[in-house]
Protein backbone atom coordinates (compact mmCIF):
# COMPACT_ATOMS: atom_id res chain seq x y z
CA UNK A 1 0.00 0.00 0.00
CA UNK A 2 1.40 3.45 -1.12
CA UNK A 3 1.03 6.44 1.52
CA UNK A 4 0.20 8.83 -0.94
CA UNK A 5 -3.00 6.58 -2.69
CA UNK A 6 -5.12 6.54 0.27
CA UNK A 7 -5.42 10.35 0.48
CA UNK A 8 -8.72 12.01 -1.47
CA UNK A 9 -7.98 14.03 -4.63
CA UNK A 10 -7.64 17.43 -4.75
CA UNK A 11 -11.11 19.29 -4.92
CA UNK A 12 -11.44 20.87 -8.33
CA UNK A 13 -13.06 24.05 -7.55
CA UNK A 14 -13.59 25.06 -3.96
CA UNK A 15 -16.95 27.24 -2.92
CA UNK A 16 -17.51 29.87 0.00
CA UNK A 17 -20.89 29.07 2.77
CA UNK A 18 -23.98 31.15 1.43
CA UNK A 19 -27.03 31.53 2.68
CA UNK A 20 -28.83 29.62 -0.03
CA UNK A 21 -25.84 26.55 -0.29
CA UNK A 22 -27.28 26.54 3.43
CA UNK A 23 -30.83 26.48 2.78
CA UNK A 24 -29.82 23.80 0.25
CA UNK A 25 -28.22 21.77 2.74
CA UNK A 26 -31.62 22.28 5.07
CA UNK A 27 -33.71 20.92 2.67
CA UNK A 28 -31.73 18.04 2.10
CA UNK A 29 -31.19 17.49 5.81
CA UNK A 30 -35.02 18.17 5.97
CA UNK A 31 -36.21 15.33 3.65
CA UNK A 32 -33.56 12.72 4.46
CA UNK A 33 -34.95 11.95 8.19
CA UNK A 34 -37.22 9.23 8.49
CA UNK A 35 -39.84 10.91 10.88
CA UNK A 36 -39.83 14.43 9.40
CA UNK A 37 -41.58 12.94 6.51
CA UNK A 38 -44.13 11.18 9.00
CA UNK A 39 -44.72 14.13 10.85
CA UNK A 40 -45.29 15.94 7.35
CA UNK A 41 -47.23 13.07 6.07
CA UNK A 42 -49.61 12.94 9.33
CA UNK A 43 -50.01 16.58 8.86
CA UNK A 44 -51.04 16.37 5.62
CA UNK A 45 -53.44 13.59 5.58
CA UNK A 46 -54.93 14.48 8.67
CA UNK A 47 -56.08 18.00 8.07
CA UNK A 48 -58.33 16.51 4.91
CA UNK A 49 -58.72 13.10 6.45
CA UNK A 50 -60.03 14.46 9.89
CA UNK A 51 -61.59 17.56 8.19
CA UNK A 52 -64.21 15.17 6.05
CA UNK A 53 -64.75 12.60 8.32
CA UNK A 54 -65.91 15.48 10.77
CA UNK A 55 -68.03 16.75 8.36
CA UNK A 56 -69.55 13.69 7.84
CA UNK A 57 -70.41 12.94 10.95
CA UNK A 58 -72.41 16.34 10.88
CA UNK A 59 -74.18 15.87 7.92
CA UNK A 60 -75.54 12.07 9.46
CA UNK A 61 -76.55 14.09 12.81
CA UNK A 62 -77.91 17.07 10.75
CA UNK A 63 -81.72 15.32 11.24
CA UNK A 64 -81.91 15.44 14.60
CA UNK A 65 -79.98 18.46 15.32
CA UNK A 66 -82.70 20.99 17.05
CA UNK A 67 -82.94 24.47 15.18
CA UNK A 68 -80.35 26.24 17.81
CA UNK A 69 -77.67 24.18 16.99
CA UNK A 70 -78.50 24.70 13.11
CA UNK A 71 -78.19 28.17 13.65
CA UNK A 72 -75.01 28.14 15.37
CA UNK A 73 -73.41 25.74 13.25
CA UNK A 74 -70.68 27.22 10.42
CA UNK A 75 -70.08 24.21 7.93
CA UNK A 76 -66.00 25.77 8.21
CA UNK A 77 -66.12 24.51 11.66
CA UNK A 78 -66.14 20.52 11.32
CA UNK A 79 -64.04 21.23 7.72
CA UNK A 80 -60.53 22.78 9.66
CA UNK A 81 -60.96 20.08 12.32
CA UNK A 82 -57.73 18.80 11.23
CA UNK A 83 -56.26 21.74 12.15
CA UNK A 84 -56.06 21.06 15.27
CA UNK A 85 -54.05 17.73 15.09
CA UNK A 86 -51.82 18.96 12.01
CA UNK A 87 -50.77 21.94 14.44
CA UNK A 88 -49.68 19.27 17.43
CA UNK A 89 -47.64 17.25 14.37
CA UNK A 90 -46.05 20.57 12.97
CA UNK A 91 -44.80 22.06 16.28
CA UNK A 92 -43.60 19.17 16.62
CA UNK A 93 -42.22 18.61 14.31
CA UNK A 94 -40.40 22.54 14.19
CA UNK A 95 -39.12 21.70 17.80
CA UNK A 96 -37.17 18.36 16.67
CA UNK A 97 -35.83 19.94 13.82
CA UNK A 98 -33.22 21.66 15.87
CA UNK A 99 -33.28 19.47 19.09
CA UNK A 100 -32.83 16.27 17.03
CA UNK A 101 -29.35 18.24 15.94
CA UNK A 102 -28.42 18.51 19.47
CA UNK A 103 -29.46 15.01 20.97
CA UNK A 104 -27.80 13.31 17.94
CA UNK A 105 -24.92 15.41 18.35
CA UNK A 106 -25.39 16.80 14.47
CA UNK A 107 -25.53 20.00 15.87
CA UNK A 108 -21.34 20.19 15.72
CA UNK A 109 -21.23 18.52 12.20
CA UNK A 110 -23.09 21.73 11.39
CA UNK A 111 -22.11 24.58 12.94
CA UNK A 112 -18.24 23.03 12.09
CA UNK A 113 -19.45 23.71 7.96
CA UNK A 114 -21.28 27.02 8.94
CA UNK A 115 -19.76 28.28 11.83
CA UNK A 116 -21.36 31.62 11.56
CA UNK A 117 -24.46 29.69 13.05
CA UNK A 118 -26.96 32.09 12.05
CA UNK A 119 -27.79 31.02 8.68
CA UNK A 120 -28.27 27.32 10.10
CA UNK A 121 -31.28 28.57 12.15
CA UNK A 122 -32.77 30.97 9.08
CA UNK A 123 -32.38 28.54 6.60
CA UNK A 124 -34.32 26.00 8.63
CA UNK A 125 -37.19 28.39 9.06
CA UNK A 126 -36.91 29.41 5.58
CA UNK A 127 -37.25 25.55 4.76
CA UNK A 128 -39.25 24.20 7.33
CA UNK A 129 -41.70 27.16 7.13
CA UNK A 130 -41.83 26.92 2.87
CA UNK A 131 -42.63 23.11 3.09
CA UNK A 132 -45.38 23.46 5.66
CA UNK A 133 -47.19 26.22 3.26
CA UNK A 134 -46.51 24.43 0.18
CA UNK A 135 -48.28 21.23 1.70
CA UNK A 136 -50.86 22.74 3.59
CA UNK A 137 -52.28 25.49 1.52
CA UNK A 138 -53.33 22.54 -1.25
CA UNK A 139 -54.32 20.21 2.19
CA UNK A 140 -56.55 22.32 3.19
CA UNK A 141 -58.39 23.42 0.19
CA UNK A 142 -59.00 19.38 -0.57
CA UNK A 143 -59.98 19.18 2.95
CA UNK A 144 -62.53 22.30 1.93
CA UNK A 145 -63.89 20.84 -1.06
CA UNK A 146 -64.12 16.97 0.67
CA UNK A 147 -65.91 18.37 3.21
CA UNK A 148 -68.26 20.85 1.57
CA UNK A 149 -69.28 18.22 -1.00
CA UNK A 150 -70.20 16.34 2.17
CA UNK A 151 -71.81 18.84 3.40
CA UNK A 152 -73.49 19.64 0.29
CA UNK A 153 -76.06 16.19 0.94
CA UNK A 154 -77.68 18.44 3.22
CA UNK A 155 -77.79 21.46 1.15
CA UNK A 156 -75.66 23.20 4.35
CA UNK A 157 -72.29 23.55 2.31
CA UNK A 158 -71.04 26.98 2.24
CA UNK A 159 -69.01 28.52 -1.15
CA UNK A 160 -65.59 29.34 -1.19
CA UNK A 161 -66.60 32.86 -2.38
CA UNK A 162 -69.13 33.16 0.61
CA UNK A 163 -67.73 36.09 3.11
CA UNK A 164 -65.04 34.75 5.42
CA UNK A 165 -64.60 31.39 3.88
CA UNK A 166 -61.28 31.95 1.60
CA UNK A 167 -59.56 34.02 4.47
CA UNK A 168 -60.16 31.09 6.69
CA UNK A 169 -59.51 28.45 4.80
CA UNK A 170 -55.89 30.05 3.04
CA UNK A 171 -55.51 31.34 6.69
CA UNK A 172 -55.32 27.98 8.23
CA UNK A 173 -52.57 27.04 6.31
CA UNK A 174 -51.18 29.90 7.08
CA UNK A 175 -51.42 29.35 10.84
CA UNK A 176 -49.88 26.28 10.85
CA UNK A 177 -46.88 27.27 9.25
CA UNK A 178 -46.40 30.07 11.78
CA UNK A 179 -47.09 27.32 14.91
CA UNK A 180 -44.41 25.00 12.94
CA UNK A 181 -41.87 28.19 13.13
CA UNK A 182 -43.10 28.90 16.42
CA UNK A 183 -42.15 25.15 17.95
CA UNK A 184 -38.41 25.55 15.87
CA UNK A 185 -37.83 28.97 17.74
CA UNK A 186 -38.81 27.32 21.18
CA UNK A 187 -36.80 24.03 19.97
CA UNK A 188 -33.33 26.24 19.47
CA UNK A 189 -34.03 28.21 22.80
CA UNK A 190 -34.68 24.65 24.89
CA UNK A 191 -32.05 22.56 22.48
CA UNK A 192 -33.95 19.85 24.07
CA UNK A 193 -36.58 17.70 22.52
CA UNK A 194 -38.52 16.44 25.98
CA UNK A 195 -38.29 20.15 27.05
CA UNK A 196 -38.87 21.71 23.57
CA UNK A 197 -41.72 19.85 23.20
CA UNK A 198 -43.29 20.29 27.14
CA UNK A 199 -43.11 24.04 26.42
CA UNK A 200 -44.82 23.98 23.19
CA UNK A 201 -47.43 22.30 24.35
CA UNK A 202 -47.60 24.28 27.66
CA UNK A 203 -47.80 27.65 26.20
CA UNK A 204 -50.20 26.22 23.31
CA UNK A 205 -52.36 24.12 24.69
CA UNK A 206 -51.75 23.93 28.83
CA UNK A 207 -52.28 27.79 29.38
CA UNK A 208 -55.38 28.62 27.48
CA UNK A 209 -57.58 26.32 29.89
CA UNK A 210 -55.37 27.80 33.03
CA UNK A 211 -56.24 30.96 32.21
CA UNK A 212 -59.85 30.06 33.79
CA UNK A 213 -58.67 30.29 37.19
CA UNK A 214 -58.40 34.23 36.72
CA UNK A 215 -61.36 36.35 37.40
CA UNK A 216 -63.78 36.39 34.29
CA UNK A 217 -62.88 39.84 33.50
CA UNK A 218 -58.90 39.53 33.51
CA UNK A 219 -59.38 35.99 31.44
CA UNK A 220 -61.68 37.83 28.75
CA UNK A 221 -59.08 40.54 28.46
CA UNK A 222 -56.25 38.19 28.45
CA UNK A 223 -57.02 35.13 26.59
CA UNK A 224 -57.32 36.52 23.34
CA UNK A 225 -53.60 37.46 23.01
CA UNK A 226 -52.19 33.73 23.59
CA UNK A 227 -50.69 32.51 20.68
CA UNK A 228 -53.13 29.93 19.99
CA UNK A 229 -56.39 32.03 20.79
CA UNK A 230 -54.14 34.95 18.43
CA UNK A 231 -53.65 32.42 15.15
CA UNK A 232 -57.11 30.62 15.36
CA UNK A 233 -58.70 34.22 14.88
CA UNK A 234 -57.34 34.14 10.95
CA UNK A 235 -59.86 30.66 10.98
CA UNK A 236 -62.63 32.03 12.76
CA UNK A 237 -65.97 33.04 11.03
CA UNK A 238 -68.15 34.08 13.91
CA UNK A 239 -67.90 37.47 16.08
CA UNK A 240 -66.64 36.04 19.90
CA UNK A 241 -64.12 37.24 22.12
CA UNK A 242 -61.34 37.11 19.89
CA UNK A 243 -59.11 39.91 17.62
CA UNK A 244 -59.80 40.09 14.36
CA UNK A 245 -58.16 37.58 12.19
CA UNK A 246 -55.44 39.69 10.49
CA UNK A 247 -54.43 41.29 13.77
CA UNK A 248 -54.30 37.84 15.36
CA UNK A 249 -52.38 35.92 12.90
CA UNK A 250 -50.07 39.17 12.90
CA UNK A 251 -49.58 38.61 16.88
CA UNK A 252 -49.07 35.03 16.77
CA UNK A 253 -46.26 35.76 13.97
CA UNK A 254 -45.07 38.28 16.08
CA UNK A 255 -44.54 35.42 19.53
CA UNK A 256 -43.20 33.00 16.14
CA UNK A 257 -40.39 36.08 15.72
CA UNK A 258 -39.62 37.16 19.05
CA UNK A 259 -39.38 33.07 19.90
CA UNK A 260 -36.81 32.69 17.09
CA UNK A 261 -35.12 35.82 17.67
CA UNK A 262 -34.36 35.06 21.08
CA UNK A 263 -32.94 31.78 19.78
CA UNK A 264 -31.06 33.50 17.14
CA UNK A 265 -29.18 35.65 20.44
CA UNK A 266 -28.58 32.49 22.10
CA UNK A 267 -27.79 30.51 19.19
CA UNK A 268 -24.51 32.83 18.39
CA UNK A 269 -23.47 32.87 22.44
CA UNK A 270 -23.81 29.26 23.83
CA UNK A 271 -21.14 26.84 23.59
CA UNK A 272 -22.24 24.04 21.40
CA UNK B 1 -1.41 25.75 10.60
CA UNK B 2 -2.76 25.79 14.07
CA UNK B 3 -1.57 28.70 16.93
CA UNK B 4 -3.14 28.54 20.04
CA UNK B 5 -1.87 31.84 22.55
CA UNK B 6 -3.48 31.23 26.05
CA UNK B 7 -5.90 29.53 25.41
CA UNK B 8 -7.88 28.91 28.39
CA UNK B 9 -11.72 27.70 29.07
CA UNK B 10 -13.64 27.11 32.54
CA UNK B 11 -17.08 25.50 32.71
CA UNK B 12 -18.69 27.05 35.96
CA UNK B 13 -15.61 26.86 38.04
CA UNK B 14 -13.83 23.62 36.14
CA UNK B 15 -10.58 25.07 34.46
CA UNK B 16 -10.68 22.60 31.32
CA UNK B 17 -7.93 24.33 29.13
CA UNK B 18 -5.29 26.30 31.16
CA UNK B 19 -2.96 29.08 29.06
CA UNK B 20 -2.15 26.57 26.27
CA UNK B 21 0.19 28.30 23.62
CA UNK B 22 1.35 25.84 21.11
CA UNK B 23 1.56 25.94 16.79
CA UNK B 24 0.86 22.95 14.63
CA UNK B 25 2.90 23.17 11.70
CA UNK B 26 1.95 22.24 8.12
CA UNK B 27 3.58 19.57 6.71
CA UNK B 28 3.94 16.83 9.63
CA UNK B 29 2.30 14.86 11.36
CA UNK B 30 1.17 16.95 15.12
CA UNK B 31 0.53 14.42 17.46
CA UNK B 32 -1.86 15.79 20.53
CA UNK B 33 -0.98 13.60 23.30
CA UNK B 34 -2.64 13.53 26.85
CA UNK B 35 -4.06 11.27 29.62
CA UNK B 36 -8.57 11.10 29.25
CA UNK B 37 -9.88 14.21 30.47
CA UNK B 38 -7.09 16.26 30.38
CA UNK B 39 -8.43 19.01 27.83
CA UNK B 40 -7.89 17.73 24.48
CA UNK B 41 -11.65 17.51 22.97
CA UNK B 42 -12.30 20.85 24.49
CA UNK B 43 -8.88 22.46 22.71
CA UNK B 44 -10.35 21.13 19.24
CA UNK B 45 -13.91 22.17 19.96
CA UNK B 46 -11.93 25.95 21.24
CA UNK B 47 -10.44 25.90 17.63
CA UNK B 48 -13.35 25.63 15.37
CA UNK B 49 -15.13 27.63 17.32
CA UNK B 50 -17.89 25.44 19.02
CA UNK B 51 -16.93 26.87 22.50
CA UNK B 52 -15.79 30.39 23.16
CA UNK B 53 -12.42 30.44 25.12
CA UNK B 54 -12.69 32.41 28.37
CA UNK B 55 -9.32 33.84 27.46
CA UNK B 56 -6.87 33.63 24.95
CA UNK B 57 -6.99 33.46 21.27
CA UNK B 58 -7.07 30.33 18.33
CA UNK B 59 -6.58 31.05 15.08
CA UNK B 60 -6.40 27.90 12.04
CA UNK B 61 -4.63 29.48 8.84
CA UNK B 62 -3.97 32.95 10.57
CA UNK B 63 -7.92 33.28 10.98
CA UNK B 64 -10.23 32.51 14.05
CA UNK B 65 -12.41 29.74 12.33
CA UNK B 66 -15.22 31.45 12.79
CA UNK B 67 -13.84 34.22 10.54
CA UNK B 68 -13.04 31.83 7.46
CA UNK B 69 -15.39 32.27 4.52
CA UNK B 70 -15.10 28.60 2.72
CA UNK B 71 -14.11 26.96 6.88
CA UNK B 72 -14.73 22.87 5.05
CA UNK B 73 -11.68 24.10 2.68
CA UNK B 74 -9.20 25.36 5.61
CA UNK B 75 -10.10 22.79 8.03
CA UNK B 76 -11.73 19.34 7.91
CA UNK B 77 -12.04 18.00 11.75
CA UNK B 78 -13.38 14.64 13.63
CA UNK B 79 -14.47 15.20 16.79
CA UNK B 80 -14.94 12.46 19.23
CA UNK B 81 -18.25 13.00 20.37
CA UNK B 82 -20.58 11.86 17.25
CA UNK B 83 -21.65 14.30 15.21
CA UNK B 84 -24.14 12.84 13.08
CA UNK B 85 -27.99 12.63 13.03
CA UNK B 86 -28.90 9.08 13.75
CA UNK B 87 -31.61 8.45 11.75
CA UNK B 88 -30.13 9.93 8.54
CA UNK B 89 -27.69 7.63 5.78
CA UNK B 90 -23.98 8.01 5.27
CA UNK B 91 -24.43 9.42 2.15
CA UNK B 92 -26.86 12.09 3.01
CA UNK B 93 -25.05 13.10 5.92
CA UNK B 94 -22.23 13.71 3.90
CA UNK B 95 -24.30 15.49 1.24
CA UNK B 96 -26.15 17.80 3.34
CA UNK B 97 -22.37 19.22 4.83
CA UNK B 98 -21.20 19.48 1.08
CA UNK B 99 -24.21 21.58 0.27
CA UNK B 100 -23.27 24.16 2.56
CA UNK B 101 -19.89 24.75 0.44
CA UNK B 102 -21.59 23.89 -2.37
CA UNK B 103 -19.18 20.58 -3.16
CA UNK B 104 -20.16 18.39 -5.79
CA UNK B 105 -22.44 15.35 -4.73
CA UNK B 106 -19.32 13.78 -7.06
CA UNK B 107 -16.87 14.30 -4.13
CA UNK B 108 -19.06 13.06 -1.59
CA UNK B 109 -19.23 9.15 -3.48
CA UNK B 110 -15.70 9.54 -3.89
CA UNK B 111 -14.89 9.78 -0.50
CA UNK B 112 -17.50 7.26 0.37
CA UNK B 113 -15.19 5.10 -1.49
CA UNK B 114 -12.08 6.59 0.18
CA UNK B 115 -13.07 5.73 3.76
CA UNK B 116 -14.76 2.02 2.59
CA UNK B 117 -18.36 2.80 3.48
CA UNK B 118 -20.01 2.26 0.07
CA UNK B 119 -21.76 -0.56 1.12
CA UNK B 120 -23.57 0.72 3.63
CA UNK B 121 -23.69 4.43 2.46
CA UNK B 122 -27.79 4.39 2.35
CA UNK B 123 -27.79 3.01 5.44
CA UNK B 124 -28.81 4.92 8.40
CA UNK B 125 -25.79 6.51 10.73
CA UNK B 126 -27.55 5.12 13.84
CA UNK B 127 -27.04 1.73 12.55
CA UNK B 128 -23.06 2.22 12.02
CA UNK B 129 -20.54 0.10 14.55
CA UNK B 130 -18.01 3.12 16.35
CA UNK B 131 -15.77 1.61 13.17
CA UNK B 132 -17.96 2.79 10.61
CA UNK B 133 -19.02 6.25 12.33
CA UNK B 134 -15.16 6.65 12.86
CA UNK B 135 -14.77 5.94 9.00
CA UNK B 136 -17.93 8.37 8.31
CA UNK B 137 -16.47 11.24 10.24
CA UNK B 138 -13.22 10.87 8.35
CA UNK B 139 -14.81 11.33 4.87
CA UNK B 140 -16.64 13.94 6.28
CA UNK B 141 -13.06 15.53 7.68
CA UNK B 142 -11.87 14.88 4.01
CA UNK B 143 -14.64 16.72 2.36
CA UNK B 144 -13.61 19.82 1.87
CA UNK B 145 -9.69 19.01 0.75
CA UNK B 146 -8.73 21.25 3.27
CA UNK B 147 -5.56 22.66 4.20
CA UNK B 148 -5.85 21.25 8.12
CA UNK B 149 -6.84 18.32 8.95
CA UNK B 150 -7.57 17.59 12.79
CA UNK B 151 -8.94 13.95 14.16
CA UNK B 152 -9.55 13.73 18.10
CA UNK B 153 -9.43 10.26 18.72
CA UNK B 154 -9.51 8.58 15.13
CA UNK B 155 -8.61 5.20 16.17
CA UNK B 156 -11.08 4.73 18.84
CA UNK B 157 -12.78 1.55 17.75
CA UNK B 158 -11.33 1.08 14.42
CA UNK B 159 -9.84 -2.91 13.89
CA UNK B 160 -6.19 -3.36 12.91
CA UNK B 161 -6.62 -3.11 9.75
CA UNK B 162 -8.70 0.59 9.89
CA UNK B 163 -5.92 1.76 12.58
CA UNK B 164 -2.67 0.87 9.53
CA UNK B 165 -5.34 2.95 7.13
CA UNK B 166 -5.48 5.36 9.40
CA UNK B 167 -1.58 6.08 9.47
CA UNK B 168 -0.92 5.71 6.18
CA UNK B 169 -3.71 8.34 5.40
CA UNK B 170 -2.67 10.83 8.59
CA UNK B 171 1.32 10.61 6.87
CA UNK B 172 0.17 11.03 3.17
CA UNK B 173 -2.04 14.56 4.21
CA UNK B 174 1.24 15.75 6.10
CA UNK B 175 3.12 14.75 3.06
CA UNK B 176 0.58 16.75 0.54
CA UNK B 177 1.94 20.06 3.19
CA UNK B 178 -1.12 19.83 4.92
CA UNK B 179 -1.10 20.22 8.39
CA UNK B 180 -2.08 17.24 10.74
CA UNK B 181 -3.12 17.37 14.35
CA UNK B 182 -4.10 14.07 15.78
CA UNK B 183 -5.47 13.40 19.29
CA UNK B 184 -4.71 10.30 20.86
CA UNK B 185 -4.38 9.32 24.96
CA UNK B 186 -2.13 5.97 23.32
CA UNK B 187 1.39 7.04 23.51
CA UNK B 188 2.81 3.67 21.23
CA UNK B 189 0.39 5.47 18.50
CA UNK B 190 1.50 8.57 18.45
CA UNK B 191 5.03 7.06 18.25
CA UNK B 192 4.13 5.16 15.44
CA UNK B 193 2.05 7.89 13.32
CA UNK B 194 3.22 11.13 14.74
CA UNK B 195 6.25 13.64 13.89
CA UNK B 196 5.88 15.98 16.50
CA UNK B 197 4.27 15.69 19.99
CA UNK B 198 2.05 18.55 21.86
CA UNK B 199 1.46 16.86 25.40
CA UNK B 200 -0.62 18.15 28.16
CA UNK B 201 -2.22 17.00 31.51
CA UNK B 202 -4.65 18.93 33.20
CA UNK B 203 -5.70 21.29 30.30
CA UNK B 204 -1.89 22.64 30.94
CA UNK B 205 0.76 22.03 28.55
CA UNK B 206 3.49 19.25 29.75
CA UNK B 207 5.64 19.17 26.20
CA UNK B 208 6.02 20.76 23.20
CA UNK B 209 8.69 18.36 21.50
CA UNK B 210 9.76 16.33 18.14
CA UNK B 211 8.85 12.61 18.96
CA UNK B 212 12.34 11.50 17.98
CA UNK B 213 13.65 14.01 21.38
CA UNK B 214 10.60 12.80 23.41
CA UNK B 215 11.84 8.92 22.86
CA UNK B 216 15.22 9.86 23.56
CA UNK B 217 14.53 11.41 26.77
CA UNK B 218 11.82 8.47 27.68
CA UNK B 219 14.41 5.57 26.90
CA UNK B 220 16.98 7.14 29.33
CA UNK B 221 19.93 5.79 27.51
CA UNK B 222 19.63 1.85 28.34
CA UNK B 223 20.93 -0.33 26.04
CA UNK B 224 20.95 -4.04 26.51
CA UNK B 225 23.47 -6.09 25.61
CA UNK B 226 23.59 -10.03 25.50
CA UNK B 227 26.97 -11.82 25.32
CA UNK B 228 28.49 -15.02 26.50
CA UNK B 229 31.22 -13.51 27.80
CA UNK B 230 28.70 -10.74 29.57
CA UNK B 231 31.12 -10.48 32.90
CA UNK B 232 34.48 -9.89 30.60
CA UNK B 233 32.63 -7.26 28.39
CA UNK B 234 31.09 -5.85 31.96
CA UNK B 235 34.34 -5.64 33.30
CA UNK B 236 34.88 -3.21 30.32
CA UNK B 237 32.73 -1.07 29.61
CA UNK B 238 32.38 -0.04 33.63
CA UNK B 239 33.80 3.55 34.51
CA UNK B 240 32.96 6.80 35.63
CA UNK B 241 29.46 7.89 34.38
CA UNK B 242 28.48 4.48 33.01
CA UNK B 243 26.55 1.71 35.25
CA UNK B 244 26.27 -1.71 34.20
CA UNK B 245 23.46 -3.98 35.76
CA UNK B 246 23.80 -7.95 35.32
CA UNK B 247 19.88 -8.75 34.76
CA UNK B 248 20.31 -12.33 34.19
CA UNK B 249 23.51 -14.35 33.83
CA UNK B 250 24.20 -13.39 30.11
CA UNK B 251 22.44 -10.00 29.76
CA UNK B 252 23.57 -6.69 31.19
CA UNK B 253 21.74 -3.02 31.17
CA UNK B 254 24.15 -0.73 30.25
CA UNK B 255 23.44 3.30 30.69
CA UNK B 256 25.57 6.47 30.43
CA UNK B 257 26.56 4.54 27.12
CA UNK B 258 25.26 4.28 23.60
CA UNK B 259 24.94 1.39 21.68
CA UNK B 260 27.62 2.33 18.95
CA UNK B 261 30.23 2.70 21.84
CA UNK B 262 29.30 -0.67 23.44
CA UNK B 263 29.51 -2.19 20.05
CA UNK B 264 33.24 -0.62 19.59
CA UNK B 265 34.30 -1.49 22.69
CA UNK B 266 33.09 -5.23 22.94
CA UNK B 267 34.73 -5.74 19.13
CA UNK B 268 38.34 -4.04 20.34
CA UNK B 269 37.76 -6.43 22.83
CA UNK B 270 37.55 -8.96 20.88
CA UNK B 271 33.70 -10.08 22.35
CA UNK B 272 31.38 -11.53 20.83
CA UNK B 273 27.61 -9.92 21.15
CA UNK B 274 24.00 -11.58 20.53
CA UNK B 275 21.79 -8.75 21.22
CA UNK B 276 22.50 -5.14 20.90
CA UNK B 277 19.30 -3.04 21.95
CA UNK B 278 18.76 0.29 23.02
CA UNK B 279 15.76 0.11 25.25
CA UNK B 280 12.57 1.85 23.51
CA UNK B 281 10.14 -0.25 25.13
CA UNK B 282 9.02 2.35 28.11
CA UNK B 283 8.03 5.15 26.17
CA UNK B 284 3.76 4.03 27.30
CA UNK B 285 5.38 4.32 30.80
CA UNK B 286 7.70 7.64 30.29
CA UNK B 287 4.21 9.06 29.27
CA UNK B 288 2.77 8.11 32.31
CA UNK B 289 5.64 9.53 34.74
CA UNK B 290 5.47 13.04 32.49
CA UNK B 291 1.24 13.09 33.40
CA UNK B 292 1.08 10.94 36.23
CA UNK B 293 0.08 13.93 38.65
CA UNK B 294 -2.10 15.06 36.17
CA UNK B 295 -4.30 12.31 35.49
CA UNK B 296 -7.82 13.62 35.93
CA UNK B 297 -9.40 10.47 37.00
CA UNK B 298 -7.12 8.20 39.23
CA UNK B 299 -8.54 4.60 40.15
CA UNK B 300 -9.12 3.57 43.64
CA UNK B 301 -5.60 2.17 44.39
CA UNK B 302 -3.93 5.05 42.60
CA UNK B 303 -5.70 7.59 44.34
CA UNK B 304 -4.91 6.11 47.55
CA UNK B 305 -1.37 5.56 46.99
Amino acid sequence: MSAVAVTPPPLASKGRVTQARVIVSEWTKLWSVRSTRWSLFVAFTFSIGIGALACFFVARHWPHMDPRERARFHPLEPNLAGVQLAQLALGVLGVLIITAEYSTGMIRASFTAVPKRLPVLWAKAVVFGGVTLALMVPAVLLAFVAGQSILSGRHIQVAFSAPHVARAVIGAALYLTVVGLFGLGLGAIVRNTAGGIALFAGIMFVIPPLMNVLPTSWNDAASPYLPLAAGEAIMSTTAGNHLSPWVGLALLCGYAAAALAIAAVLLVRRDT
Amino acid sequence: MIEAHGLTKDYGDKRAVDGLSFTVEPGIVTGFLGPNGSGKSTTMRLILGLDRPTAGTVTVNGKRYRDHAAPLHEVGALLEARSVHTGRSAANHLRALAQTHGIPRKRVDELIDLVGLHEVARKRAGTFSLGMGQRLGIAAALLGDPQTVMLDEPVNGLDPEGIHWIRYLLKGLAAEGRTVFVSSHLMSEMALTADHLIVVGRGKLIADTSVDDFVQQASGNVVRVRSPQADELRRLLEGPGVTVVAVEPGLLEVSGLGAPLIGEAAAGGGIVLHELMPQQASLEEAFMDLTRDDVEFKTGAEAAA
